[in-house]
């Protein structure tokens, strides 16, 4: 039997650059083959053309055997290729089903749609691949997780057989994660066949039947897992060897930084999203904060850096009260903040990054003089940055939108770490970047600690605080469950905090019920 | 090195395609007009009717006539203009020259407030709103202008001029602060509380002037007291009254090149841009958000206050109840046309300043309705805000997805 997918040379030349380079892949039924690599390494290019949205200067796609052109996401549909986008394509505020319809209505007397009808079907879906989701919520209501099921509810109802998923772990949760793979499998099962795209390489690892690797638009190699580890994935995508644990010193504390007492911060709306959590941070160590997103993380990073208003407690930063204090005041007594959201916060799209790296010290000399601007002064200044924090960026007037991931965030990173802060809040600093940038930007957060900063890295992906922290907080609905020298962290033990439990309790639990039975 | 050339080429190549879309749009714009005035010619039917051939040249010689009476009208005629210019070389008498110089004065004369409203909404859509309240701030402006100008007596020209200009200022930046102040602290849109801005301020200067009310000259007519001579902007040509292009265009380019100074080389003009491109990111950079937002308001006010000072000081002398003048509206027209930039806004505003001057001519030699030129600057608004159609009628590229797709895999290949 054929292979159900097969790409043979596929070649796409964009304007001074070649974005493929005469790539091959082969994807056999009930299977799972993913595409590794750094932004940049052509993944989506290759995806899109796959989907219709590119047509390959060069080279076959052969779909059961057949070879074939496709010209629009239209054709590929056809074919039964479907995709998951990274941002997904729905509208919150219509329902399930009609978010699944969208595009392919049935309809009854002619005129009206007929919901019923999908919604069964839906609901057959949901059922035969134990995905779970109600046809008739609102998808706006549904959590990340949810939402990402109906899009691929989307590409079952239109009965795709090849489904590409990319990236479609960015955004989950750990347990949502788990949950994914889970309904990757009862897909296989009924042989459907996945192209997964991923920079994760523990979940590639355990979730792939073959693995190729893509470097500068090549197939750097290929694998499969049982022959391969982290490392050796790693380095195929990076081009090098790559150190995966952090190598650091052993932490010297000494006076605290910041000083948090019983601190009340509301959420959205009118609840409590921080309930009375006291904790410090040290000059000179990392403070790591864990927890399941939502439970707090974002509301206190927010209330320290001064975006959210205090309810009641008090922060003092180097002996100061900041619990009310303004972004600026909070910015200029020594804090660098890495916001959760880059786009959204750290950034401004539209401007260039020499703009980009002035943007909270816009007003201050020598990049001002008076209210006027020293443009030479900024170019200077970042054309010096762009160099030391090793920004890839075709010139300093690049608008910062059209930067990769990792480059947007090394230009936040360059302009908060550059600044003399005591102080520094990371939020989420390697969320969606690729193994180099996350490696750069973890050995810049630890220099800064062994300058003497006290460093606060808040990250939904448990790896990270571990090899970065030297303490750990765990969050749990807006409260601290416990703090964990980074000596006595265990992966369980912090999982079961994350999770609202105890250790103790949990072991002494156990106990219990053994002692019970 | 190479990779230096390129992104400069591909930088300039930008730059130019930017400007091809606009210059598109006013070409496909007049092309249409061309078919309106050819459709609404009874004579162009009637030579139709005598044979396929004869009707064609009739609707040739209808449009080459209205265009050109169009052109003259705004730029003078060609002829006269270098029979003028010899006769003043030649004899030093410099009158014929001067009355061939006058439609391209008009035309000027209609450009200078253009620019200052056309500056207003482009300061505002830089600071992510949209002033509407133009008109209205052109009002209060002329109202708090001209008392300045006529109450006043016995003062210089060099204090009173500025005086008066300031009046206008602070009227339309009041004006404009204020919807900007309710946007700020209370997140009400301001969309639409500067079109209800407007109303009033359209209402309040009827009281004002009314027969009968307050600023009213007291003479039965519903308009306020001339200016002191003291308060006069200087005119070009005293000795050709006809002539009313004045020191007002002067100031113009001055607050075009002020505007361009503040938004891109100060730190108030880089807030009002973070503020307008990403409010989020402002806040998180310190900025006072609310603040920008009042201030940007306050700036645009002013600058469509300027227009009508510069109308009243420079043109007018007083200032008529109900002159409706659609500056603030056609300004927002020139906003979009000159892409919110302050040099943009000036090269709107002389195509606007041209058509409108243009018009009368038109009307006059050709018998083509002033309701044309209105048509054309429609279309070309049209083809500005719908880019899509100049592209695809004309096979231009897009911009901005070309670019994004080679910068963003770019890099990569470092």
């Amino acid at each position: 039997m054929p292979p159900v997918l097969e790409l043979k040379g596929i070649t796409k030349r964009f304007p001074g650059v070649l974005a493929n380079d005469h790539i091959d892949l082969t994807l056999e039924e009930g299977k799972v083959l993913t595409l590794l690599g750094e932004n940049g390494a052509g993944k989506s290019t290759l995806m899109n053309i796959l989907y219709g949205l590119y047509t390959p200067d060069e080279g076959e796609i052969f779909v059961r055997g057949q070879k074939t052109d496709i010209h629009g996401p239209g054709d590929a549909i056809a074919l039964g290729i479907g995709m998951v986008h990274q941002h997904f394509m729905l509208v919150p505020v219509l329902s399930v089903t009609e978010n699944v319809m969208l595009g392919m209505e049935s309809i009854k007397n002619r005129l009206f749609l007929d919901r019923e009808k999908a919604a069964k079907r839906i609901q057959a879906i949901s059922e035969q691949y134990g995905l779970n989701v109600n046809p008739h919520a609102l998808v706006g209501d549904l959590p990340v997780g949810i939402q990402q099921r109906v899009e691929i509810i989307k590409l079952l109802y239109r009965e795709a057989d090849i489904l590409i998923l990319d990236e479609p772990t960015a955004v989950l949760t750990p347990q949502e994660v788990r949950g994914l793979f889970e309904v990757i499998r009862s897909l296989l099962a009924r042989g459907k066949s996945i192209i997964f795209i991923s920079h994760k390489l523990k979940e590639v690892l355990e979730i792939s039947d073959s693995i190729v690797v893509l470097r500068g638009g090549r197939v750097a190699g290929s694998a499969i897992p049982q022959e391969s580890n982290e490392r050796s994935l790693a380095s195929l995508m990076v081009g090098r060897d790559v150190i995966l644990t952090v190598q650091k010193e052993t932490a010297q504390p000494k006076e605290p930084v910041l000083e948090v007492e019983n601190l009340h911060v509301l959420g959205e709306g009118a609840a409590l999203a921080i309930e009375g959590i006291s904790f410090n941070v040290r000059a000179g160590e990392i403070v790591g904060v864990a927890g399941v997103q939502g439970n707090g993380q974002t509301e206190l990073v927010e209330s320290l850096t001064g975006l959210r208003p205090a309810h009641s407690g008090v922060v003092r930063l180097l002996g100061k009260d900041i619990t009310h204090a303004s972004p600026r005041t909070i910015t200029e007594v020594g804090t660098a903040h890495v916001p959760e959201d880059r786009q959204r916060d750290g950034l401004v799209l539209s401007y260039p990054v020499a703009d980009n790296l002035i943007l909270n010290t816009y007003y201050l000399s020598p990049i001002a003089e008076g209210m006027v601007l020293q443009d030479r002064v900024i170019r200077e200044r970042a054309e010096h940055l762009v160099a030391e924090y090793d920004v890839r960026t075709p010139s300093i007037m690049t608008p910062a939108g059209s930067l990769s991931g990792g480059n947007q965030q090394k230009v936040i990173v360059a302009r908060e770490l550059s600044r003399a802060g005591q102080f520094v809040v990371a939020s989420q600093p390697t969320r969606g970047l690729d193994v180099g940038s996350i490696e750069y930007i973890h050995s810049q957060l630890i220099s800064k600690r062994d300058e003497g900063a006290g460093v606060l890295v808040v990250s939904a992906e448990l790896d990270e605080i571990l090899s970065l922290a030297d303490r750990i907080i765990v969050m749990f609905d807006g409260r601290i469950m416990d703090v964990v020298p980074i000596e006595k962290a265990t992966r369980e033990d912090l999982g079961l905090l994350m999770a609202g439990v105890h250790p103790d309790e949990h072991k002494a639990n156990v106990a219990a019920i053994e002692e019970a039975v | 090195m190479s990779k230096n050339n390129t992104t400069q080429k591909r930088r300039a190549g930008s730059r130019w395609r930017t400007l091809l879309t606009p210059v598109m749009a006013i070409v496909t714009a007049l092309i249409l007009g061309a078919v309106v005035i050819v459709v609404t010619d009874t004579s162009v039917y009637d030579a139709f009717q005598r044979g396929f051939g004869a009707g064609l040249g009739r609707a040739v010689q209808v449009i080459a006539t209205a265009y050109s009476a169009l052109f003259v009208g705004a730029f003078g005629d060609p002829v006269r203009l270098a029979q003028g210019l010899s006769l003043w070389i030649t004899t030093g008498d410099g009158r014929a020259w001067a009355q061939a110089l006058y439609p391209l004065s008009e035309t000027l004369r209609y450009t200078t407030p253009l620019i200052f409203a056309g500056l207003a909404v482009a300061l505002g859509f830089r600071g992510g709103l949209f002033n509407i309240g133009a008109e209205g701030q052109y009002f209060i402006a002329g109202l708090t202008t001209v008392y300045v100008g006529y109450s006043l007596t016995g003062l210089p020209w060099i204090i009173h001029v500025p005086l008066a200009l300031l009046a206008g200022i602070l009227g339309g930046a009041v004006w404009g602060l204020i919807p900007g102040y309710l946007k700020a602290k209370t997140g009400a849109h301001e969309v639409i509380n500067t079109i209800m801005m407007n109303y009033i301020a359209f209402r309040f200067a009827e009281f004002m002037l009314d027969v009968g009310g307050p600023m009213a000259r007291g003479d039965g007519r519903p308009v306020s007291p001339v200016i002191q001579e003291s308060a006069r902007l200087q005119q070009f040509l005293p000795s050709n009254p006809n002539i009313r292009f004045n020191v007002g265009f002067i100031l113009a380019l001055l607050a075009a090149a002020f505007v361009y100074w503040l938004l891109f080389k100060t730190t108030i003009g880089y807030e009002i841009r973070t503020v307008g491109q990403n409010p989020r990111a402002a806040k998180y950079a310190g900025m006072s958000v609310t603040r920008t937002i009042v201030l940007t308001m306050a700036i645009s006010g002013g600058l469509a206050g300027l227009a009508a000072s510069t109308d009243i000081l420079g043109v007018l002398r007083f200032m008529p109840n109900a002159f409706a003048s659609g500056y603030g509206f056609d300004a927002i027209a020139l906003a979009l046309l000159g892409n919110s930039h302050p040099f943009g806004v000036i090269l709107a505003s002389l195509l606007f300043g041209a058509l409108q001057a243009g018009a009368r001519n038109m009307q006059a030699m050709a018998r083509v309705p002033l309701d044309l030129t209105e048509i054309v600057q429609g279309l070309i608004i049209i083809f500005i805000a719908a880019p899509a159609i100049i592209r695809s009628l004309y096979r231009l590229r897009a911009i901005k997805e070309g670019e994004e797709l080679v910068v963003t895999s770019g890099w990569g290949q470092l």
